[in-house]
């Protein structure tokens, strides 16, 4: 409990930090926020694109019907899934970073800004970067037999949709390594700024305030 | 029968890891990492302890896989995509003005609107946050001035921007259909009756109020009507078919089986840029905040799911799940019994948790044993989902409560609003009973539609 003290700054040593030092790590966690901004705003697009083609799927599927051709596809059908995984992959980064997520926050919201960042950086550092570390590994061989990695060591074919005419799925799947890959790097960034916040960097608390994005969940 | 009450060593982890959870939780670092957290942390310990075999792990990239490509999760995106291009288009507001300027004069009229905007837009979006937000801007501030009772206004607005969850399409039924396995279009049927029997109950509720205490809910007086004769039927034509028809098409293809939920959902949210373009609202902007808001909130969404399959397959190896599944079924009194604890396990996260939460913590744990006792899973989904009303509206922890917060006007005070919630909970109460005690009130119209023809 002592991590939760009313002066959190002691835990870290100035020794360890020096104020240059954090500067540098400010400046490439600015660097991985544009990323992340960028990863935000093609997912929005995506979202766009995946109701198009959605609609045109159920369009095709009775216009079609109706006039005896086949306008709709399996690649068209599959094509939708592919675009919204994508899309929410990339918005993990995005809404990690504009502190989006839901929390339990009846004591959360009470406390000084110094605390919460505490709180977020300890578990940034023990919950999330792990994760995304985990993540990425755990699906690494997944995504190598996609590709067509034989156990002995061999490649053969990559894998293929189940369905005749479907995507083939070792993009996609690729997808899951990029995805946990950039919400490690947004991890880092964020990790950065709560350490500056802590260690009382009051523009750097302004900045997370003022990104924050409380988007209505329902 | 009394074995299954006799604990091992990794099931006693298992409860460390449940109640190590809800300390995380209560740290208010988000949930979903809180669950990827809680299970990298027992998964450590059961390793060393030998109760947790680490090659598991490599399940997981398959689970992801098939969230990533899960068909009826695609409606998501479709659905809050249509919430969101209907309140930033301004048809809510439209809405909302057009039917106060018609039922105001009556007694309680103001709060008969709101309770007849809220169902209307329920029907639409399933966006609580936008109809609490629009009908807390525009109608809070109309009543106040007419000298409404500040905690009966603002109980009508929780209580009826909170219909967007119950009744379809709605997020809260989307993600409970992928927790308990039931498909989504009859989830979506089974709700919507109770839902149109707990907005009624509403208006019940306030006409009889307005009747015995006029002075909490005053008519407005006539002369401050802008629009009267011709003008006024024109203005409610205009604001209240358009919306009406979505609403009708987006359930109607759903109940006699044109689409699926997810192609209907993939409809409505073009047919909502369609009625935002008769408005003359549509531009690239619109398209792009929504774009923006439906990305951010799946995101949301798909984060939570993603950690917790892992925090789920952690405390499945560790035999929690076994644990828990056991107990429930176990209980004397079976299958009521079952009901009244899961009924009240709701309840109580309800009060401090929020739905998204609840979904993914207690249902894949009261899953089993609903299945195992041979409930209807429908049935039981929705007897969930108005339970769930509560979570949004009970003090101190309710989303509902929180947006109306952020736009009442000063001299309402979170005690307003908190108390004015609570007979609209008791409501909700009555209304939970009765779909436990009369399940025709889910079936009737679930049996009565017609399956998808692929």
């Amino acid at each position: 409990m002592i991590i939760l003290g009313a002066n959190p700054v002691v835990i870290f040593k100035p020794t360890l930090l020096k104020p240059q030092y954090l500067r540098r790590m400010l400046d490439f966690s600015q660097r991985l926020d544009l990323l992340a901004e960028f990863n935000g705003w093609l997912s929005g697009w995506l979202v766009v694109l995946t109701i198009g083609v959605g609609f045109y799927n159920v369009v095709a599927r009775y216009a079609g019907r109706f006039i005896g051709v086949q306008l709709s596809s399996n690649t068209l059908i599959e094509l939708q899934w592919y675009l919204f995984s994508i899309m929410f992959l990339l918005g993990f980064p995005y809404i990690l970073k504009h502190g989006a997520n839901v929390r339990v926050d009846f004591l959360y919201a009470n406390w000084n800004e110094q605390r919460k960042a505490l709180i977020d950086l300890v578990g940034t550092l023990v919950f999330l970067i792990p994760f995304c570390v985990l993540g990425f590994f755990t699906s690494f061989n997944y995504v190598l037999q996609s590709w067509g990695r034989m156990p002995d060591g061999t490649w053969g074919a990559a894998e293929l949709s189940l369905d005749a005419g479907g995507l083939p799925r070792a993009p996609i799947k690729t997808m899951l390594l990029v995805g946990f890959f950039l919400l490690l790097l947004q991890a880092i960034s964020q990790a950065i700024k709560y350490l500056a916040v802590v260690k009382g960097y009051t523009q750097v608390s302004e900045q997370l305030l003022a990104e924050a994005e409380n988007l209505p969940l329902e | 029968m009394e074995s299954t009450w006799f604990i091992i060593d990794s099931e006693w982890l298992a409860i460390g890891m449940f109640l190590g959870f809800f300390i995380f939780l209560m740290s208010g670092y988000p949930v979903a990492f809180s669950f990827a957290g809680t299970a990298i942390v027992f998964g450590f310990i059961g390793w060393l302890m030998d109760g947790f075999d680490p090659s598991r792990l490599l399940l997981l990239p398959n689970n992801w896989f098939g969230t990533m490509s899960n068909f009826t999760l695609l409606a998501i995106p479709f659905f809050i995509f249509l919430g969101s291009i209907l309140e930033k288009s301004g048809l809510a507001e439209e809405l909302l003005e057009t039917i106060g300027i018609v039922l105001g004069s009556l007694r309680g009229g103001m709060a008969l609107a709101v309770i007849l905007v809220g169902t209307l837009l329920a029907a639409t979006t399933g966006v609580v946050a936008a109809t609490v937000i629009i009908m807390g801007m525009i109608s809070l501030p109309v009543m106040l001035r007419y000298g409404y009772d500040k905690q009966f206004a603002t109980g009508v607005i929780v209580a009826s921007g909170t219909l967007a969850q119950l009744i379809p399409p709605s997020l809260v039924l989307l993600v409970l259909s992928d927790q308990i396995g039931v498909s989504v279009g009859d989830l979506f049927l089974g709700a919507l009756i109770p839902g149109l029997m707990l907005s009624g109950f509403y208006i019940v509720y306030a006409l009889v109020l307005a009747y015995f205490r006029p002075e909490i809910a005053p008519a407005l007086p006539v002369a401050d009507r802008h629009l009267t004769g011709m003008a006024l039927v024109r203005k409610v034509i205009k604001a209240v078919v358009p919306p009406l028809i979505l609403v009708l098409a987006v359930l109607g293809s759903i109940f006699f089986g044109f689409a699926t939920p997810t192609e209907a959902g993939a409809v409505g949210a073009v047919g909502s840029c369609l009625l935002a373009a008769l408005n003359r609202k549509l531009n690239w902007e619109l398209i792009r905040s929504a774009g923006h808001a439906t990305a951010v909130v799946s995101s949301v969404v798909m984060t939570i799911l993603i950690c917790s399959s892992f925090f789920s397959l952690v405390f499945d190896a560790l035999g929690g799940k076994e644990l828990i599944t056991d107990m429930l079924v176990n209980l004397p009194g079976g299958k009521w019994a079952f009901l009244v604890v899961s009924n009240l396990v709701i309840f109580f996260l309800g009060v401090f948790l929020e739905f998204i939460e609840i979904c993914f913590i207690a249902m894949p744990l009261l899953v089993p044993a609903a299945q195992l006792l041979g409930i209807d899973m429908v049935w039981f989904g929705v007897v969930m989902a108005v339970n769930l009303q509560t979570a949004f509206i009970s003090p101190p922890v309710g989303f509902s409560l929180f947006y109306l917060q952020s736009v009442a006007p000063p001299e309402v005070s979170t005690k307003d609003i908190h108390q004015g919630a609570l007979p609209f909970i008791a409501i909700q109460f009555l209304m939970l009973l009765i779909v436990i005690a009369f399940p025709q009130t889910v079936r009737w119209l679930v049996d009565m539609a017609s399956p998808v023809a692929l």
